[in-house]
């Protein structure tokens, strides 16, 4: 097992290297030059003729050398733990990174533990009482909830409160040091939402497994033997349904420091997301290496953790 | 294929009911046993024949511009209202359902074909060959999906097609562990030994022996799949990615004027929407009875045989999951 563990881990290097050099290649290769891209933001701002000397730009930002040694550049800052500088307005991306990423665990966490909280207790219910009101019911809410589209929902949100009472969403994010109340309200409804969602996922994996488990012999030995319903639904039939479930659960949390760009957007949360969007948008690439890299370690490790789980679950699955 | 009524022979026996086939006796369930599943059943076929008969229902052209009634209310004239260029809403909503389903159909089929062609190799040969492939799955996986959107989309262009090949493409690398865990656990069974033993060729074997055993998992695939390309198409549009005008997609018309003119027009943020957490709903729950009925695991003895047996092991199972 700790031999798997370790070659796991020592695998992950390989696949880390191949991710980060082919996005690093790739956003190099996405048409629109960076330069291009400000010279036209630039003169937007400024009407008149811009006489740029693209060379010296490229010079200033490191570009114009070939990508190889700028990928040897970014490898050496890294190892030295710095992320580089934003192309655009030349701030640290770990002192961007480190203030965005606080919001988007808030929301992420949040919505995570709403997500399990509901999926959990509707998805063990409709397996045991399949076909019954309350499985429908449990069902329509959480398919409804991922079937709504969330910006389509947050458009609801803002129109109809405003024209009914007056009321809309804040605009501006209060954060959690400053206004510990207004911060948790602002993030209940984007929480909810985002929670909700993922729990659909999560509810019907768990109810289909569930379903499966308990149909099994050990199962029916268990209330032959007259033990109580919670002891067998819990301690017999989740514990053998959480395999599939856990690699869904699992699956989520790169929420919490990826983030979700159209939550982001709607309800004005400067987080994660909008930051990779944005940074893809305007080429900007150490951002975009930057949060790619995190999100890779943190994805892989992931998947690690995953599967050593399934070992933990399940005796039969034995690693070598 | 029906088992012939022997029983009436012996006095006083019960009579044998009749057995359909398996295709027949898919939907009886489906009505008798899944509600919801019926209604997420009609709810995709309404979807389905809106799509198809889109120029014969719909009142108007979904391109056709009528600039002097720009924003106009809901009336007689546009049933839904009209949006910012005068284009009938309920046209272009109708229209719009047709390109739900393509992208959902397109999307869902590339899905299922791709995730089965490298999940069954994949769990077929095993060893180092999937080791590193699933290796390389990892990585596809950890890949930021708008890079690889944005950069595809440059490269081939924006539009209908491109979107589908994009979302079925991506989406089928998440299904691939489903189908390969789902093909090692046939592995496992003793016919395969058996069929290896008397000397089955690689071809034959996944022909007659693995295939047919996969496929309900290939179709259960396809229709969850199916909600999450129409709901990841819709976010595309969001970002700005999807498919560009004047093709009418619920998700571009929601978060383009629908979200511009939201307090002046609220009718074209609310109907897009409507259309499209119906449709979504309808197919998820379509693709939840689907599985309900053709996960193999959940057959052992209960759906195995049919809509004749479903009721006999219900009564047994009833006893099982309720309190007793």
């Amino acid at each position: 097992m700790r031999n798997y563990v370790i070659r796991r881990l020592i695998l992950m290097i390989p696949t880390l290297f191949v991710v980060t050099v082919v996005v690093f290649l790739l956003i190099r290769m996405m048409p629109g030059n960076v330069i291009e891209l400000m010279v036209m933001e630039h003169s937007q701002e400024q009407a008149g003729e811009v006489n740029l000397d693209i060379a010296a730009v490229e010079a200033m930002l490191g570009l114009d050398k070939p990508w190889y040694v700028q990928y040897r550049e970014w490898i050496g800052n890294l190892l030295q733990g710095d992320l580089g500088l934003s192309l655009w307005t030349e701030r640290s991306v770990n002192e961007d990174i480190a203030a965005r990423l606080p919001i988007t665990f808030e929301l992420g966490f949040l919505s995570f533990l709403i997500a399990q909280l509901v999926a959990f207790p509707i998805g063990i219910y409709s397996a045991i009482r399949q076909e019954t009101l309350g499985d429908y019911l449990g069902r329509a809410f959480a398919i409804l909830s991922l079937a709504t589209p969330a910006f389509w929902l947050a458009t609801m949100l803002m129109v109809f409160p405003s024209i009914w009472w007056g009321w809309s969403p804040a605009a501006v994010y209060i954060p959690l040091v400053e206004n510990p109340g207004g911060n948790l309200i602002q993030f209940t409804i984007p929480a909810i939402l985002l929670g909700t969602a993922m729990s659909a996922t999560t509810m019907r994996m768990l109810r289909t497994t569930m379903l499966e488990v308990l149909r099994q012999d050990y199962v029916r030995t268990a209330w032959s033997k007259g033990l109580k319903e919670r002891i067998v639904i819990i301690r017999h039939g989740l514990r053998n349904a959480m395999i599939p479930v856990i690699t869904i659960i699992s699956g989520q949390i790169p929420i919490m420091i990826g983030g979700t760009v159209i939550i982001e957007q709607i309800f004005a949360l400067p987080g994660m997301g909008r930051l990779f969007l944005e940074a893809i948008v305007t080429r900007d690439y150490p951002y975009i290496s930057a949060l790619n890299l995190i999100l890779a370690v943190v994805g892989l490790l992931l998947i690690l953790l995953c599967d050593l789980s399934y070992a933990w679950l399940d005796p039969r699955v034995r690693y070598k | 294929m029906e088992i012939e009524d022997t029983n009436t022979m012996v006095p006083g026996a019960p009579e044998e009911p009749k057995r359909h086939s398996a295709f027949v006796d898919f939907f009886i369930r489906l009505v008798r046993e899944k509600p919801m599943g019926t209604v997420g059943a009609v709810i995709v076929l309404l979807l389905l024949l809106t799509g198809i008969l889109a120029e014969v229902i719909a009142p108007y052209p979904y391109q056709q511009i009528h600039m002097a009634d720009r924003l106009a209310a809901p009336s007689g004239q546009y049933l839904l209202g009209a949006d910012n260029m005068g284009r009938d809403l309920l046209s272009r909503v109708i229209y719009g359902a047709r390109i739900s389903m393509y992208i959902g159909l397109g999307a869902s089929a590339i899905n299922v074909i791709f995730a089965t062609s490298i999940g069954l190799i994949s769990g077929y040969l095993g060893g180092k060959f999937d080791l590193v492939v699933q290796r390389f799955v990892d990585a596809l996986l950890t890949f930021p999906m708008l890079i690889i959107l944005i950069t595809l989309m440059a490269l081939i262009g924006t539009g209908i097609v491109q979107v589908i090949i994009v979302l079925g493409i991506w989406g089928g690398i998440g299904w691939i562990r489903v189908v390969r865990s789902a093909v090692i656990a046939i592995k496992g069974n003793v016919y395969i030994d058996a069929a290896k033993a008397i000397g089955c060729s690689t071809g034959e074997m996944v022909r007659r022996h693995i295939l047919p055993n996969i496929m309900p998992i290939m179709i259960i695939i396809f229709s969850v799949a199916m909600a999450g390309n129409i709901l990841a198409e819709a976010s595309l549009s969001f970002l700005g990615l999807g498919i560009p005008p004047p093709v009418p997609s619920w998700g571009r018309m929601l978060s383009g004027s629908g979200r511009r003119y939201m307090y002046e027009a609220t009718w074209l943020a609310i109907w897009p929407g409507v259309a499209l957490t119906t449709a979504v709903f309808g197919i998820s729950m379509w693709g939840d009875a689907v599985r309900d009925l053709l996960d193999p695991r959940l057959r052992g003895g209960v759906g195995g045989m049919g809509s004749y047996g479903m009721k006999q092991a219900e009564k047994a199972t009833r006893k099982i999951t309720r309190r007793t």
